[in-house]
């Protein structure tokens, strides 16, 4: 028996922060690939703490649904699930290439594959690109656009821009965008400047982040110039310094991202079988995506 | 007793389990004795050797206790759904006989708010219907039908109010919704989803298995924002267990203390399931007490009337007791009508919003939390 624990943060303020958590566990449980999947929260029930004796497999997949690796992936989940004689070096990363370590859980008794987080595999370029598609209803979406990717910025954990980094460089090799270029809500290159970054007259605006809430709903919109007050909306896209800004939210929400989930359980050698075409079938697929 | 009929399928699993072994399960003993090809089968009731065919024709109360076997060991998967379905038929006080009768008209059972009754059909299997306790007497038709375990987490994601629920075993689950015939899997996912588990530490600790994890281990516990935690007063954590995890805020029984050989003073409630360590909510406010009690107390006078000290005190209550949507418009007899409190507001507060016009740093110096 396979079990699939995905692990998140949630909030005690907004029930949308783990709205994404529940929807990729349902899209993956409707697969079959399976027999559970769990999931488990920092700040909601159940608990990190107790979310693995909700699980009854035998091989037991715990996978973030963290955008980068540092403090929540490296530090707190490990504690709270008991990984014993668990070390960040395990992951053997300097940031990028977390995958997988297979540790003894204490609360259970049994081993656990615990995965690196969803943001920094390179499935997730894939998830950005449909984004890209997703928020202006073109397949081919690409020439004539440029395309941002938004993170929070370093001052906590420097890893975090290195995902971003690896992603926008990713999405650059591809060669689909005009321009594709990485820009932070507390540092240089910032956000609000979104439109002295770009020559073109397109970009879309796609946040590297899990789930919609302050960040991604009211402080960018603001920042960028789409609304002077998020509660009032904006248009998608909206004209600002005679460029035309597709904003995109959240990438996390993105039905794709359910894929990142299936790829991080398989490379740590879950039996997925062909979950992960059920998934892009069902999620319609872009055209010409990175990494195929 | 319901008129039980042993099907194809729990006759040919009865034969196969007996052509390995014994069976000693919940009241039923039965064997097979493969020289004389008899049966032997034993109930409180019953004493029965019967050659293969004979076994369909068993009598009633025997039929019971096979179909009861069967359910048990072929229909319910995991050991703590089983555990939990047992209790759901307070299979530990009743024989299966009596249980059968029972599950007949449907023997219903309160988890947290959640009313759960179970029922029977002719073959054994058990339904499960969950309702919330408000709405134990409502006809099914009120109430707006689900069938997928998974709902119950939309359920209770919002109270009635509208407003958000980060603690799902708060008493604030919203009624009007039933999942009318559920499996045992099925219940055991439901009640997973509405109180996250629970399930799994009630059994935890009915095995005498259930690891406390009390407020100094948390304490120890914590980095980054949540170090904080550590230097609030063990006084302050006997307030913030009696202020927050009393039955009237959260349905889980608190089993943790200070530590193991310091019990809190705080009642720990009655709930029918565990609450093995303080939660994310215990710990995040605890966070913000531990900030608010870093201050130092200050002497203030105040001019109030008696009135108006029992309205400030009534205020409190309402507040504490989430009772301010009880008291009506115009009944401002009640210390915490809002037209009463503005009325002392335009009274007693200053347009700096100080009470009696009196600043809470008196001296300039500001030693507030932030």
């Amino acid at each position: 028996m396979q079990s699939l624990v995905i692990v998140a943060h949630g909030s005690h303020l907004n029930p949308g922060s783990a709205k994404p958590t529940h929807d990729h566990a349902a899209t993956i449980r409707e697969t079959g690939a399976f027999d559970e999947v769990r999931t488990g929260f920092w700040k909601e029930e159940p608990s990190l703490r107790e979310v693995l004796r909700t699980a009854r497999g035998d091989d037991i997949y715990v996978v973030p649904l963290f955008i980068s690796e540092g403090y929540f992936t490296e530090r707190v989940i490990p504690r709270e699930l008991r990984l014993e004689g668990w070390d960040p070096e395990l992951w053997d990363s300097e940031g990028i290439s977390a995958d997988t370590a297979t540790l003894i859980a204490s609360d259970i008794d049994k081993e656990v594959h615990y995965c690196g987080p969803v943001g920094t595999h390179e499935a997730m370029t894939d998830v950005l690109i449909r984004r890209a598609v997703s928020v202006t209803g073109d397949e081919d979406v690409g020439e004539g656009f440029g395309f941002a990717v938004v993170g929070h910025g370093t001052e906590r954990n420097k890893k975090s821009a290195k995902a971003i980094e690896y992603h926008t460089e990713r999405i650059r090799e591809t060669g689909r965008f005009d321009e594709v270029k990485s820009l932070y809500m507390d540092e240089e290159p910032e956000v609000d400047d979104v439109t002295d970054h770009f020559d073109s007259k397109d970009i879309i605006v796609v946040p590297l982040f899990i789930a919609d809430g302050y960040h991604t709903q009211e402080d960018i919109p603001e920042d960028m110039g789409l609304t002077d007050d998020y509660r009032k909306g904006y248009d998608v896209p909206t004209e600002v310094d005679g460029h035309r800004i597709w904003y995109g939210g959240a990438v996390g929400t993105e039905e794709l991202t359910a894929d990142v989930i299936l790829e991080r359980a398989a490379d740590a050698g879950a039996d997925i079988g062909n979950a992960r075409e059920r998934i892009r079938q069902r999620t319609k697929p872009a055209t010409g995506t990175a990494g195929e | 007793m319901i008129n039980l009929a042993l099907s194809e399928t729990q006759l040919a699993a009865f034969k196969e389990q007996l052509a390995d072994g014994v069976i000693d399960h919940d009241g039923l003993t039965a064997d097979y004795d493969a020289d004389t090809e008899t049966y032997h089968i034993e109930t409180p009731a019953h004493q029965t050797s019967v050659g293969a065919d004979e076994l369909a024709a068993v009598d009633t109360e025997q039929a019971a206790y096979i179909t009861n076997w069967y359910f048990y060991t072929h229909e319910v998967g995991s050991e703590v759904t089983r555990a939990f379905c047992r209790w759901l038929e307070q299979a530990a006080e009743h024989p299966v006989a009596d249980r059968y009768d029972a599950l007949e008209a449907g023997i219903s059972r309160e988890w947290g708010q959640l009313a759960i009754t179970t029922t029977i059909s002719a073959d054994g299997t058990r339904h499960y219907e969950v309702r919330h306790v408000d709405d134990r007497d409502a006809d099914a038709t009120a109430l707006t039908t689900h069938t997928d375990p998974f709902d119950a987490r939309e359920i209770g994601t919002l109270d009635p109010k509208g407003r958000y629920r980060p603690l799902r075993t708060a008493p604030s689950l919203k009624s009007g919704w039933i999942f009318p015939d559920l499996s045992a899997a099925e219940v055991y996912e439901t009640v997973e989803a509405f109180y996250p588990a629970t399930v799994v530490n009630w059994d935890r600790e009915a095995r005498g298995e259930l690891d406390v994890d009390h407020w100094r281990d948390e304490q120890d516990r914590q980095s980054g924002i949540y170090n904080l935690i550590t230097v609030l007063p063990d006084d302050a954590v006997d307030w913030a267990a009696a202020a927050c995890c009393d039955d009237s805020q959260c349905l889980k029984r608190r089993e943790w203390q200070l530590s193991e050989n310091e019990p809190l003073a705080a009642e720990g409630g009655d709930g029918v399931f565990p609450c093995r360590g303080p939660c994310s909510m215990a710990v995040a406010a605890g966070r913000e007490w531990a900030k608010l009690e870093r201050e130092n107390t200050q002497s203030y006078e105040f001019e109030l009337t008696p009135s108006e000290k029992e309205q400030l005190e009534a205020v409190i209550d309402a507040v504490a007791d989430d009772e301010i949507d009880e008291i009506r418009e115009a009944d401002v007899s009640k210390g915490a009508n809002r037209w009463r409190v503005r009325y002392l507001r335009e009274k007693r507060v200053d347009e700096d919003g100080n009470l009696s016009g009196t600043p809470t740093h008196p001296d300039g110096n500001d030693e507030s939390a932030d």
